[in-house]
């Protein structure tokens, strides 16, 4: 088990390294000059000729051979755009932004807590309501319910999030006045913040009033977020039930007389929940993805949000280092999926 | 007594396939939802011709949806039934090309590296596994905002996401048939490398490629709609579905129909094509069946 943790994060190195070779080479190719792009008219040639200086734009792509033979210094060589950009990676500096000039790696840190509850909201949605479905399914294979359920599911992962973001708040927010439209919390709400997720530091602060104003405005995003996942987690338990029933131990389980409830519960379904558990952890990522559409219409102060602000801005410092945060927590949270795969289930053997 | 029943002459598997498909309900059901996207996209420019840009009636602003405008009109008055009708050709044209191009180059790289190996297989797989690093439309966002917010833009970012998918399945299929007698036969009988990969390799990827094509298409359709409505696909005043939910967003407590048709548009065709590639895949390759 340890050999296979250490060779699963060892090869995340060259991905992590791909990723930022590659987002180090978008960054770069933006037409013309990056600092005129992200400026835009507002630069004066001072605030340009600082932000060049400031993203080292002066200095070459790679290799600063012109500099390595006129001073014959090794470390000129390596004064380049490209070395200074991954010694900041490597220390966890992302820069600043181009125009509030707050520090991203800072920025990503406070705000990355908003965008993980409302990611955890949908997961706990899309179990909650998605296991017990495809159980259902599962068990009335062939039947009305079944169809019903799989076409249900076929259209979860059919809407647009955006879309049915904006519909949810229609009805339940502006039609029904049933839940807030958009925030984290009310104005009125005082919490000062501990974890960052405001539902639990509502509870650990003793102000329920606050944490169940923070889960009434985590109920539209989060079922929004979550409808995809709650789509693929039907299908997933649904069809890995179907297998499971098809056993030989569920036959035995039923031959020796069991109810169905616990051939059910206790031989089929805890068997058939591993790859489910799988789907819901590999979808973590897409679910952080998500966020920057489910955000945007939410005005969800998350990363998502805020990387879609920076773009309308041409804040390069802070895409480019909202993109690279995200890729890294994917990556991380598959590795930690496939560990707890072979910790669950000792017949998988990664020698 | 059993009536034995025996064919005159065998059936290909192409006819089996087919007469399985028209038994298959949602998948018929898909096949009319799709025909009718296409249908009505190639229609539009003859029966209703469009100019985006010249396109507004201030008299008729923010109509509800009438007898006369069916969908209601937007804030410049423009008729939302024809905008959506015409977005279709949009959504349809650029999620069709953006999957076709990926599946070329995902197809091509897949081969190539399951063919070859060595340090080319790494090096593609390498590559792959940084695209796969990137969520969901994470990556096309990334790009996008990079490039310029166009619809060709758009198209590049959707295809470079979808492309290791298709590596992955070619790379899969080749690496298992490499080895197999029949391609070892024709190596032995001289073929190159070229003929063995298009004639005995790709043909064998083709079922599982079909199947992912026509479920990808449902998704970069989706990824269209989603650049459009964050600013970085489509832009205005072209009547692209994601873009028209964009503008919807920004009057819908005076009027909600702008950005629900179009949302309804996305809907149906996506499900269309998810009910298309589901049954495709029954049909082709049963073992997948409840995958």
């Amino acid at each position: 088990m340890t050999a296979f943790v250490v060779r699963r994060l060892a090869g995340l190195v060259p991905v992590l390294f791909g990723v930022s070779l590659l987002i180090f080479f978008i960054t770069r190719i933006i037409p013309g000059d990056p600092a005129i792009a992200m400026l835009g008219e507002r630069g004066s040639e001072q605030t340009l000729e600082r932000l060049r200086e400031e993203l080292g734009l002066n200095r070459p792509l790679f290799f600063d051979a012109t500099g390595f033979r006129t001073s014959g210094r090794l470390v000129q060589l390596f004064d380049s755009q490209y070395f200074a950009y991954m010694k900041g990676l490597v220390r966890g500096d992302l820069g600043r932004s181009v125009f509030t000039r707050v520090d991203v790696s800072e920025s990503l840190r406070k705000r990355f807590p908003a965008t993980f509850e409302l990611t955890l909201v949908a997961m706990f949605f899309a179990m909650v309501l998605g296991i017990p479905a495809g159980v259902w399914a599962a068990l009335r294979r062939g039947t009305i319910v079944d169809t019903s359920v799989m076409l249900l599911a076929l259209s979860g992962v059919s809407f647009p999030v955006f879309w049915l973001a904006i519909m949810l708040i229609y009805l339940f927010a502006v039609t029904l006045g049933w839940l807030p439209p958009s925030g984290r919390l009310d104005v009125s709400t005082q919490l000062q913040p501990l974890t960052g997720l405001y539902v639990l530091d509502g509870v650990l602060r003793g102000q329920w009033a606050a944490s169940w104003d923070a889960i009434k405005h985590l109920i539209l995003p989060g079922i929004a977020l979550g409808t995809i996942p709650l789509a693929i987690v039907v299908r997933m338990t649904r069809s890995s039930m179907l297998e499971v029933l098809g056993q030989d131990y569920v036959r035995t389980a039923r031959a020796k007389g069991l109810e169905e409830r616990s051939v059910v519960n206790k031989h089929a379904l805890r068997n058939a929940l591993l790859p489910v558990v799988t789907v819901v952890g590999l979808s973590f990522g897409t679910l952080l993805s998500g966020a920057v559409l489910t955000e945007t219409v939410f005005s969800w102060p998350g990363i998502g949000r805020w990387v879609f602000d920076a773009i309308a801005a041409r804040d390069y410092p802070i895409i480019q280092g909202g993109v690279i945060f995200v890729a890294l927590i994917f990556v991380l949270v598959n590795a930690l999926v496939d560990f707890s795969y072979a910790l669950i289930d000792p017949r998988i053997q990664y020698g | 007594m059993r009536e034995v029943r025996t064919h005159e002459k065998g059936q290909s598997l192409f006819q089996d396939a087919l007469k399985r498909f028209f038994r298959n309900p949602t998948g018929l059901l898909g096949l009319a939802i799709i025909s009718f996207f296409v249908i009505a996209s190639l229609l539009a420019p003859i029966l209703r011709p469009y100019d985006a840009r010249r396109d507004r009636d201030l008299r008729a602003r923010l109509n509800p949806p009438s007898a006369e405008h069916i969908f209601g009109t937007d804030e410049l008055g423009r008729d939302l039934f024809v905008r959506v009708w015409h977005g279709g050709r949009i959504s349809l044209r650029v999620g069709l090309t953006a999957v076709v191009l990926a599946l070329v180059v995902g197809t091509f790289l897949g081969l190539v590296a399951g063919f070859f190996g060595g340090w080319l297989d790494m090096f593609v797989t390498w590559l792959v596994d940084i695209l796969l690093a990137f969520p969901g439309i994470l990556l096309a966002i990334a790009i996008v905002a990079t490039l310029g917010p166009s619809l060709r833009n758009a198209l590049i970012a959707i295809s470079v996401t979808q492309i290791p998918i298709y590596v992955r399945i070619t790379r899969a299929v080749t690496l298992s048939l490499r080895e197999s007698e029949y391609v070892q036969a024709a190596h032995a009988l001289g073929s190159r490398p070229g003929r063995i990969i298009f004639i005995h390799l790709l043909p064998n990827g083709l079922a599982p490629l079909i199947v992912q094509l026509t479920l990808s298409i449902g998704v970069a359709v989706l990824d269209v709609a989603a650049l459009g409505f964050l600013g970085l696909g489509a832009q205005p005043p072209d009547p692209e579905w994601g873009v028209m939910i964009r503008d919807g967003f920004r009057q819908f407590l005076r009027a909600p129909w702008m950005s629900i048709f179009p949302g309804l548009a996305i809907f149906f065709s996506v499900v269309g094509f998810n009910l298309l590639g589901d049954a495709i895949r029954d049909v082709i390759d049963p073992r997948l069946k409840n995958v």
